[in-house]
């Protein structure tokens, strides 16, 4: 098991710096100028060039890819052009809002999707089955910021029951943290549960197929611990995988209902970074998502030897 | 019946929580952009101007008239021969930390603000030399007389002469944004409540005099009269209106046009214009390279454009925006509308025709996530296909047509023909600093016209002092400029702010500031 992680760990490294090498690239590519949008409209070419120079934006590409990465490897992300605060400074300020937003986002989920699921699958061509997959296509279709902004015309401005839009940190009281939280997290959830909830239909399915959950009823268990003890255990593996993979849909998701909200969290940081060219922030902010991504899903892989017995690394 | 206690709970939590932070007085603000930097001289940019204001003070200010009044000064005087001023700060200036204010303060944060001001850099090209004469005074020599050394120190358009410990001006190069906000201002700024792209904090610095002179525009008393100051940066539209509604926020500084008759509903909530300045649409023309290097097709423009046609696509309340034919702003004491051509689109059509217009395609270029460009760019390409010239719109985001219009490659290599834009009237509004006028070739704005004539036109209107001199020459600039065509304004378009109706002393100066505002 240690020699697993440790590979895998290992193996992350030149994933990491192939990530790295073609954010970078796709950056110098693209068009636009952050020392023009710093020196504003009335500037001229020279004054641009002149801070061009001062922000090291007039080096050969491999000579800022080498120094960044340098740097880097350090866990120095760099100074933002802009704020010309540190790249961590800036990520660890953003780091707690998106982090209660997914986890709260993925709780809500859990909570909702799999018993969802679970209902679906045991209910298979009768009406559960059918509503709980409406409400998955309606999941996967409808965007978040649609969600979003009607969540929050019917909550916030009609019923005057939760605020419009920030974020309260949760050391300054769980109320008001729940309160700016729970608005933005169900609609991020709608894609998350429907996405859980289809795969948990049909991993159930298949499960409750099986000879052993047929000698289970005959022994006489009723409903609830056939499916929620016996089945649901059998038929997580996939679940969990889906968990995993879908929070690379949080992160996309995280970014407009960010927006929408108002919240101060990553999504917005790396979309104003985009915007502005700030190539510092948006070379950190990526490898973070990218190391979040890379250890998730190793926690997953992990997980699977906790889910089913028979996997060994 | 436990569902319910918990509801109840948790909404008695939060009531008391918003209880508890209204204890001190708190102007939360949605600004009209983000700040880039926290260094107004680092360039001119306004989000960057407004912080300015906020955290320091400045020699002299516009009033609510926009004429030029003391702010840091007590006293100044002038030779006889107009080229020694002297300075006399007021007594008792003290920076943010607590620190005397100094003549020495004053100098290192004009030199400083000099280097990317244009007039700034005009004060210094005719021989400006300080000299410190004891804490208070200090003195400005010229090697000629120059009649704009009020209006460069009062100047509200960034970047804004703002006063800076030496400190900080000294160490700091003007290229690179300074890291110590010790301020002259009103408000001090909260460095470490500072979420970059979100959140701004400032309160009222302890250790600022405010003139006894009501407040006036941008000059007068600046009495911080709330505590503290947030600048919540809501990138949503929609999401800001709703909070503005209910109550989060207090003051919404640029309301986007489309949601001016959703706000005019929203109760509580008062609509107003920001200022009465505003923003000069214009059409900027690239006339280094065809198809604008032809002053023909360049002055059908002229016939082509009608600002009431470009309004139209983007509000539906004719008082939010004028399109008066002038390259001054609407507002400008020197605004004249001699020698502006009416609207004609068959006139427009014919002198394309006679112009040897070779059919090269005009590239505009689209910053299509700003709502107002992206119409504006609509209907400058269906005029420009009218009068017979080939189109071709390029999307792109406002940071790639920054880096683009620095190009002066052909059209077919990268260049471009047309990028549509929206500077601060303040710029527009006398033809030294003026941004579009500028005819200094390679030294001119983006298009870079090239014109000797309005050049020396603009170097003389500094040596006059007489109004009426200075506006008879700025008539003969602007029909000089109706023939090299360097740019076509299309209106002036007044920003809108949203705010609370509880909110009194809200001043409409040409930059948002928050001295002076009160709770009711």
């Amino acid at each position: 098991m240690l020699t697993f992680v440790c590979r895998r760990l290992l193996s992350t490294i030149p994933v990491m710096l192939f990530i790295a090498l073609f954010v970078f690239s796709l950056l110098y590519l693209a068009p636009g100028d952050p020392a023009a949008l710093i020196a504003g409209d009335q500037a001229s070419q020279t004054e641009i060039d002149a801070i061009r120079v001062t922000l090291g934006l007039d080096q050969p590409f491999y000579i800022r890819f080498v120094g960044w990465l340098g740097h880097a490897l350090r866990g120095d992300l760099g100074i933002s052009i802009f704020s010309q605060l540190p790249v961590t400074t800036l990520i660890g300020q953003r780091l707690e809002p998106t982090l209660s937003l997914m986890l709260l986002t993925v709780i809500i989920s859990v909570c909702i999707a799999v018993p969802m699921g679970v209902l679906a699958a045991a209910n298979q061509g009768r009406w559960i089955d059918r509503a709980v997959m409406a409400i998955a296509v309606f999941g996967f279709s409808v965007p978040v910021f649609v969600v979003g902004y009607l969540l929050s015309w019917v909550f916030a401005i009609r019923l005057n029951l939760l605020p419009v839009q920030g974020y309260t940190p949760l050391a300054e009281g769980f109320a008001p943290f729940l309160a700016n939280l729970i608005l933005p997290a169900i609609a991020l959830s709608c894609v998350y549960i429907a996405l859980i909830a289809r795969i948990t239909r049909t991993s159930m399915i298949d499960v409750l197929s099986q000879d052993y959950i047929r000698t289970a009823r005959a022994k006489g268990l009723g409903q609830g611990p056939v499916l929620f003890i016996h089945a649901l255990k059998n038929a997580s593996v996939p679940i969990v995988t889906v968990i995993g993979i879908g929070i690379a849909l949080l992160i996309g998701g995280a970014v407009v209902t960010e927006t929408v909200f108002a919240i101060p969290g990553v999504g917005r940081l790396v979309v104003d970074a985009i915007l502005r060219r700030d190539y510092p922030v948006i070379q950190g902010v990526v490898l973070l998502f990218s190391v979040a991504y890379v250890l998730i899903n190793l926690a997953i892989d992990l997980l699977y030897t906790v889910l089913d017995p028979r996997v060994r690394y | 019946m436990k569902l319910h206690l918990l509801v109840a709970s948790f909404l008695a939590a939060s009531v008391a929580f918003a209880g508890a932070a209204s204890a001190e007085s708190i102007l939360r603000i949605k600004p009209s952009g983000d700040v880039k930097a926290l260094d107004p001289m680092l360039g001119s940019d306004s989000m960057a101007r407004n912080y300015g204001y906020m955290v320091y003070d400045t020699l002299f200010a516009l009033d609510a008239d926009l004429k030029i009044q003391p702010q840091m000064v007590e006293k100044w005087a002038t030779s006889s021969d107009g080229k020694i001023y002297t300075f006399t700060l007021r007594d008792g200036l003290k920076f943010s930390d607590g620190a005397p204010i100094t003549a020495k303060d004053v100098i290192s944060s004009l030199k400083r603000w000099s280097v990317n001001d244009s007039l700034g850099q005009q004060m210094m090209t005719n021989g400006a030399t300080f000299v410190e004469v004891d804490n208070r005074t200090f003195t400005l020599s010229l090697s000629k007389p120059w009649g704009l050394v009020l209006d460069a120190l009062g100047k509200a358009g960034a970047p804004v002469p703002f006063i800076m410990p030496a400190r900080v001006a000294d160490a700091t190069p003007p290229t690179t944004p300074v890291t110590d906000y010790t301020g002259s201002g009103p408000f001090m700024f909260l460095a470490k409540e500072w979420v970059p792209g979100a959140k701004l904090a400032f309160v009222r610095n302890p250790n600022y005099t405010p003139r006894a002179e009501p407040a006036s525009g941008l000059a007068g008393g600046k009495t911080a009269k709330m505590d503290r100051v947030e600048w919540v940066i809501i990138p949503d539209q929609q999401t800001a209106l709703d909070a503005l509604g209910k109550g989060e926020i207090d003051i919404n500084e640029d309301l986007s046009a489309d949601l001016i008759p959703l706000a005019k509903e929203t109760k509580g909530v008062t609509v107003a214009k920001q200022d009465d300045i505003g923003v000069a649409q214009q059409i900027r023309l690239n006339t280094i390279k065809p198809p604008f290097n032809n002053v023909k097709i360049r002055e059908a423009l002229l016939y082509a454009v009608n600002g009431d046609d470009f309004l139209a696509a983007v509000i539906s309340d004719p008082s939010l925006g004028k399109a008066c034919k002038s390259f001054y702003t609407c507002s400008s004491p020197y605004h004249t509308e001699a020698g502006f051509p009416s609207p004609d689109l068959e006139t427009a059509k014919k002198m394309v025709a006679e112009s040897g217009y070779d059919g090269t395609p005009a590239v505009l270029l689209d910053a299509t996530e700003n709502a107002n460009i992206h119409a504006f760019v609509t209907v400058a390409d269906q005029l420009l296909q009218e009068i017979g010239i080939k189109t071709k719109v390029e999307a792109m985001d406002w940071a790639t047509v920054t880096s683009r219009r620095a190009s002066k490659e052909p059209v077919d290599a990268g260049g471009w023909s047309i990028f549509i834009s929206g500077p601060g009237g303040l710029d527009f509004l006398e033809p030294v600093g003026h941004l579009g006028l500028r005819s200094n070739c390679e030294k001119a704005w983006f298009g870079w016209p090239c014109d000797a004539d309005i050049e020396a036109m603009r170097a003389s209107f500094a040596d006059l002092t007489n109004l009426d001199e200075r506006k008879a020459l700025a008539e003969k600039i602007q029909l000089r400029a109706l023939q090299t065509v360097p740019y076509i304004p299309i209106a002036t378009q007044y920003q809108i702010r949203t705010y609370r109706n509880d909110l009194s002393g809200l001043l409409t100066p040409p930059a948002p500031v928050y001295w002076n505002v009160e709770r009711k």
